[in-house]
């Protein structure tokens, strides 16, 4: 039960950083902010740059 | 018996009976992998199960992975769980980041898992199911993921490193320049390849334009409820949107029954190039992050979720394969694209068995995450075997379709004819019988008025899963949703790499332009954003525009040409890491990546000469110039005589400049072996690790 458990958390875990929320997470804890709109909005900008350089498969 | 030995016996009596187990085990995984290759290998006549496929699949991969993945961390790489990572030396919380080993193999997996081992290998199965099988388990264990695998570790070893830095380090500037070139050449023909396989699964079918027509509403009101709702939400907010892409994929079956809605939504190939171009401009050159991010995020959250159901589905249902182990189209007159199964299958099938491109991903993101040395095995080896399992699943969903029935999908009308009649003529006459009817039947199934000519490999590729999962979730009766659910899922995501991709071509030749004159290079300055996301656009949309224009349907040229560019770039990829190892002195294992660097020379290069020269005009650019310049003149004949001379252009160049690192690659290692030049690697200098047993 203990490693189904533990196997749930480290799909979550990929999941939340394929899908960016860990990066957010430890955005707002780099800069100590509580999330906001304007908090995502700051981390938004700050991802953009690096997003867009990242090169995704065919 | 001396007391002492006994006792020695007692002890390693548990580790005795592991290892007999561990033999036993491994010896039963051996024999069940060369039982189903060879079912799979020698059956002929009759149908084949898949789950013969999935058995040998599994099989050779828990052997690769177990003995030759250790065989090259052990012996060639001395992967050292001591030395401190980038990661760990260089954490800034953005970029270098100390991250659990799962959660950096499912990152790299959805960012190497793009539609080529989809489409490749559905092309391919025009040869049957056989090559295509085999070439994508034995290039993946033997290449793709070694390739993939050594180039994380160098990458690692060099603080996260690019291929083209790397190059230029390891073998000189002439590395680095034509790393950079095939890395721009790749994705142009990429996005053009891409572009017109979403054209071709989209033309004439309203329900397929309508369903990704609404994911741009989809993605604002994702955009929207994550800057205003719940900022930061997105694995929410994708399910909210996914949930929202299925109600779009039923709205459409409403649209295509309703006239007036039918009419807007059904449009022509050349119209629909358009619009893809239009858009392509605007995602590179507007600030459109509020469209772009959350359709990205939407897109991977289907891919993964997608990938997953299919494994199940194929698992659980274990289809009939119904397309001969063998046809004989090896012989080089395939209809889908033209040319022998040598070296011709080698480059059509190239993300699920080797992919130049892996190694741009294992030199970019990824080995910034690692938090130690061993785990470059696991992601970089083991995310390759994973994709290599979707180019299996991509075998058997185009193999499950009764041949004709695949051919007539998959056969431009300049190969088999205008009409349904000539067309099913034509493909009964191969030996492979399919009627009018029957297609008729299964476009009334799938919802569309036809699936004549639909080429590019996503509508059958769709057409397979539909069949597929229409076995049991739903019947026949739910076909048409399957059928629109694997066309969305392919023209979405394929959506997002072609705006994805046209801003990193964008930024890197903008990188390049900022040589020659500083403010071409910066990245807000509008002109330049605006006249390098034209010319990005613009040589993509050449392409693609070509490809509509082709009577040949454009896969036939165009896809030859990515596979052969993309495996042009495995090869330079191979050579950095040849370099590499013969510079560690390791050069009595070089063999590891020096025989796939001359098998891929081997099939890149004789592909190359074919696809230039080869007197076919079905397969070779010069002749089909030449039978066009002798044939009729039409007002299209000056641009597809141009259009041929242009790909026998390209496809000369980038050979000549992977000769050129070839030869470069060459002289370092002749240099390094005979003592004439110093071996000396670029190494980070070593750390010892903070990070105790366990932390990650």
């Amino acid at each position: 039960m203990n490693r189904l458990i533990q196997a749930v958390r480290i799909v979550l875990a990929a999941l939340r950083e394929i899908f960016d929320e860990a990066a957010y997470t430890r955005f707002l804890r780099r800069r100590q902010m509580q999330s906001s709109r304007r908090a995502y909005a700051e981390f938004w900008r700050e991802r953009e740059a690096a997003q867009a350089r990242r090169p995704r498969c065919c | 018996m001396g007391i002492a030995l006994r006792h020695r016996i007692r002890h390693n009596a548990p580790a005795d009976m592991n290892r007999t187990l561990s033999v036993f085990l491994w010896g039963a995984v051996a024999l069940l992998g060369a039982a189903a290759l060879g079912v799979i290998a020698v059956h002929r006549g009759e149908p084949i199960n898949a789950l013969w496929l999935v058995a040998a699949a599994t099989c050779t991969y828990a052997l690769g992975y177990r003995f030759y993945s250790r065989f090259v961390a052990v012996r060639i790489l001395s992967l050292d769980a001591l030395r401190a990572t980038p990661a760990e030396r260089l954490e800034n919380g953005r970029d270098f980041l100390v991250t659990n080993k799962w959660v950096v193999f499912g990152h790299h997996f959805a960012a190497i898992a793009g539609p080529g081992p989809l489409v490749g290998p559905v092309l391919a199965a025009q040869f049957g199911y056989l090559p295509g099988t085999l070439w994508v388990l034995a290039g993946a264990v033997f290449a793709g993921c070694v390739q993939d695998f050594v180039i994380l570790l160098f990458s690692v070893r060099r603080d996260g490193k690019s291929l083209t830095e790397m190059a230029k380090e390891e073998i000189g500037r002439v590395g680095g320049f034509v790393a950079y070139a095939a890395v721009i050449a790749i994705i142009i023909i990429l996005l053009g390849v891409a572009a017109l396989i979403v054209v071709n699964a989209l033309k004439d079918s309203p329900w397929g334009t309508f369903t990704i027509a609404m994911t741009i509403p989809i993605a604002l009101l994702m955009g929207l409820y994550l800057r205003r709702i719940r900022p930061g939400k997105v694995l929410e907010v994708s399910i909210l949107g996914f949930l929202l892409v299925v109600l779009a994929i039923w709205g459409g079956q409403w649209c295509s029954l309703h006239p007036a809605m039918a009419r807007i939504f059904t449009l022509r190939a050349p119209t629909l190039a358009i619009l893809i171009i239009i858009y392509g401009f605007a995602a590179s050159a507007l600030p459109v992050w509020l469209l772009l991010a959350p359709r990205d995020y939407l897109s991977t959250f289907v891919k993964l979720g997608t990938i997953a159901l299919l494994a199940v589905g194929i698992v659980a249902l274990h289809p009939t394969l119904h397309m001969p182990a063998l046809t004989r189209f090896i012989d080089g007159t395939g209809p889908v694209f033209a040319g022998k199964i040598f070296p011709f299958a080698f480059i059509t099938i190239a993300c699920g068995a080797v992919s130049g491109f892996h190694s741009l991903i294992s030199s970019g993101t990824t080995p910034k995450l690692i938090a130690r040395e061993p785990e470059t095995r696991m992601v970089g080896y083991g995310a390759m075997m994973a994709e290599s399992a979707v180019a299996i699943m991509a075998i058997t969903a185009a193999c499950v379709l009764q041949p004709g029935v695949y051919f007539a999908i998959n056969s431009p009308a300049g190969v088999v004819g205008q009409t349904a009649a000539a067309a099913t003529a034509t493909i009964s006459s191969w030996g492979f019988p399919v009627t009018a009817a029957d297609m008729q039947a299964l476009a009334h199934a799938v919802g569309e008025q036809t699936l004549f000519n639909r080429t590019g490999g996503a509508p059958a590729f769709a057409v397979g899963m539909a069949h597929i999962f229409s076995q049991s979730l739903g019947g026949e009766t739910v076909m048409a949703l399957w059928y629109h659910f694997a066309v969305m899922f392919e023209a979405l995501f394929i959506l997002t790499i072609l705006d994805a991709g046209t801003r990193v071509a964008r930024f890197m030749v903008q990188d390049a332009l900022g040589h020659i004159y500083a403010p071409l290079g910066r990245t807000s300055w509008y002109p330049s954003i605006l006249a390098t996301s034209a010319l990005i656009v613009g040589a993509w949309g050449y392409f693609l525009w070509q490809g509509v224009k082709d009577p040949l349907g454009g896969i036939n040229s165009l896809w030859p040409l990515f596979g052969i560019a993309n495996q042009l770039l495995a090869t330079v990829a191979l050579c950095v890491a040849t370099t590499i190892i013969i510079k560690m002195h390791r050069a009595r294992y070089a063999a590891v990546t020096l025989i796939p660097l001359i098998w891929l020379v081997a099939v890149t290069f004789t592909a190359s000469w074919h696809k230039v020269f080869d007197p076919n005009p079905r397969v070779g650019f010069l002749s089909q110039a030449q039978a066009l310049a002798a044939g009729p003149a039409t007002s299209a004949t000056a641009r597809l005589i141009f259009n041929n001379r242009l790909d026998a252009a390209v496809t000369g160049i980038l050979v000549v400049m992977v000769a050129l690192v070839l030869i470069e690659s060459i002289r370092q290692w002749m240099g390094v072996l005979s003592g004439s030049r110093e071996a000396k690697v670029k190494e980070a200098p070593f750390v010892m690790t903070r990070l105790a047993e366990g932390e990650v």
